[in-house]
């Protein structure tokens, strides 16, 4: 480790180069691997060789987060003040006050910053705002907030042109990319709870109609919940409906069709039938409802609104979808 | 948000245009440019656009702003819930 000296001590020089290490670290998280204890120290750290005029960029301790913004500053001398967040991004950190106001202040005072840096400017992410209450910052250790941009990816443009947000910078986005790197935690932890559920599905059916039937019952399942979790997040723009839930019932109803299809359920029946069009849907429309936690644009209110009229239907749907797979059974 | 919309006229977003004086920080602060700025005053131009982050109400230095903010996904509400019935043990949650 390289340091740098400064008024206030020694900081950290970093280097700005992502190594194999660092690929492979933030694709394992992307997968729920150690996720929760993905992390560096937080504190003052030297990219280049910043002086006392050099901007001083804050961020979370996430390792991914300070990753993204080391890389992004390459071949520049800047300061990063990293915050105590315990792991957790910028925007979720927000959210839960880590990414914070009583943070900031106390990182900036625990590292001696205002010895450090001449000027009093910290430049913060956008969606660290939730957290921080700039006028608060500033009144408790004289350091006023820019906020700069949502992305890192803009900071460059933002700091060669003089410190200024352009529109662009403030736009929120969720591509077809932003979305797919979310899926394989969704999934991983949506598959933890739906192994138990699989369980409850195939013992009883493959009591009552035998193994083949309870080994349908659960592909048809696992399926749902695959639509659910992975099919409705990357169609999100182009399903109908503002709804999570309906969004996620039109993919578990196009799931349904085809394993009515694959599954040759002409032989089945009316109750059958008429339980798989309900149930898998309703699985369905759960998952892609809980996509809500990643989307960058659902409000708790609509949420809560959703799942007053979602949840007790989903209920519903699966209720019936049984008591018919029962009656056809008796028929 | 571009190509994207949720519910109409659910957010809890509410300003205080006596109070308002003029700083701009929530447009600063909205990413999802719900707020304009005229003659040195702030209204809602699009509330329906709100995610209710909060990131105005807490930057707003004279309080004019009030949001209900807080964690907005499913399994964090359905936690929530249940932890307020004591069905569940607390902690957990998402994205914890």
């Amino acid at each position: 480790m390289e340091w740098l000296d400064t008024p206030a001590g020694r900081a950290p020089r970093i280097s700005s180069e992502i190594g194999f290490n660092d690929r492979l670290g933030a694709c394992k998280a992307r997968w729920g691997i150690g996720r929760m204890s993905y992390m560096v120290p937080p504190g003052l750290y030297a990219i280049g060789r910043p002086t006392a005029d050099a901007p001083v960029l804050v961020t979370a301790n996430y390792k991914m987060s300070y990753d993204i913004m080391r890389h992004t500053l390459t071949g520049r001398d800047v300061w990063l003040l990293v915050l105590e967040t315990y792991g957790i991004n910028v925007w979720c950190a927000a959210g839960k006050g880590t990414f914070g106001t009583g943070e900031l202040v106390r990182r900036v005072t625990a590292t001696g910053l205002a010895q450090v840096v001449s000027h009093r400017r910290l430049i913060l992410p956008i969606l660290g705002a939730p957290g921080v209450a700039a006028h608060q910052v500033a009144k408790r250790c004289g350091f006023s907030i820019s906020y700069a941009a949502i992305r890192a990816a803009d900071l460059p443009e933002y700091l060669d042109n003089g410190m200024v947000t352009t529109p662009a910078m403030q736009q929120l986005t969720f591509t077809l990319y932003e979305r797919l790197v979310l899926v394989p935690v969704e999934l991983v932890m949506a598959l933890k709870s739906a192994a138990i559920v699989a369980g409850a599905i195939l013992l009883p059916v493959a009591a009552l109609g035998g193994l083949t039937a309870g080994i349908a019952a659960l592909f048809a399942y696992v399926g749902a919940v695959l639509t659910g979790v992975v099919i409705g997040p990357l169609l999100l723009p182009w399903l109908p409906g503002r709804s999570f839930s309906v969004k996620g019932a039109v993919t578990g109803l196009i799931w349904s069709g085809a394993f009515y299809l694959l599954a040759g359920g002409r032989a089945w029946g009316v109750p059958a039938t008429l339980a798989l069009f309900l149930a898998l849907p309703a699985v369905s429309a759960f998952h892609t409802l809980n996509f809500t936690g990643c989307s960058t644009y659902t409000s708790r209110s609509g949420v809560k609104k959703e799942m007053r009229i979602a949840l007790p239907a989903m209920g519903g749907a699966l209720f019936v979808g049984a008591i018919l797979l029962l009656v056809g059974k008796l028929l | 948000m571009k190509g994207f919309r949720y519910l109409k006229d659910v957010a809890t977003l509410k300003l205080d245009r006596a109070a308002c004086v003029g700083c701009g920080r929530c447009l600063e602060v909205c990413p999802h440019q719900v707020f304009v700025l005229a003659e040195k005053q702030a209204s809602l131009g699009d509330r329906d656009a709100c995610m209710e982050c909060g990131a105005c109400a807490l930057n707003c230095p004279v309080k004019a702003i009030t949001v209900d903010a807080g964690v907005g996904c499913a399994s964090g509400m359905i936690n929530e819930w249940l932890r307020e019935r004591k069905l569940r043990a607390p902690g957990g949650g998402c994205c914890s």
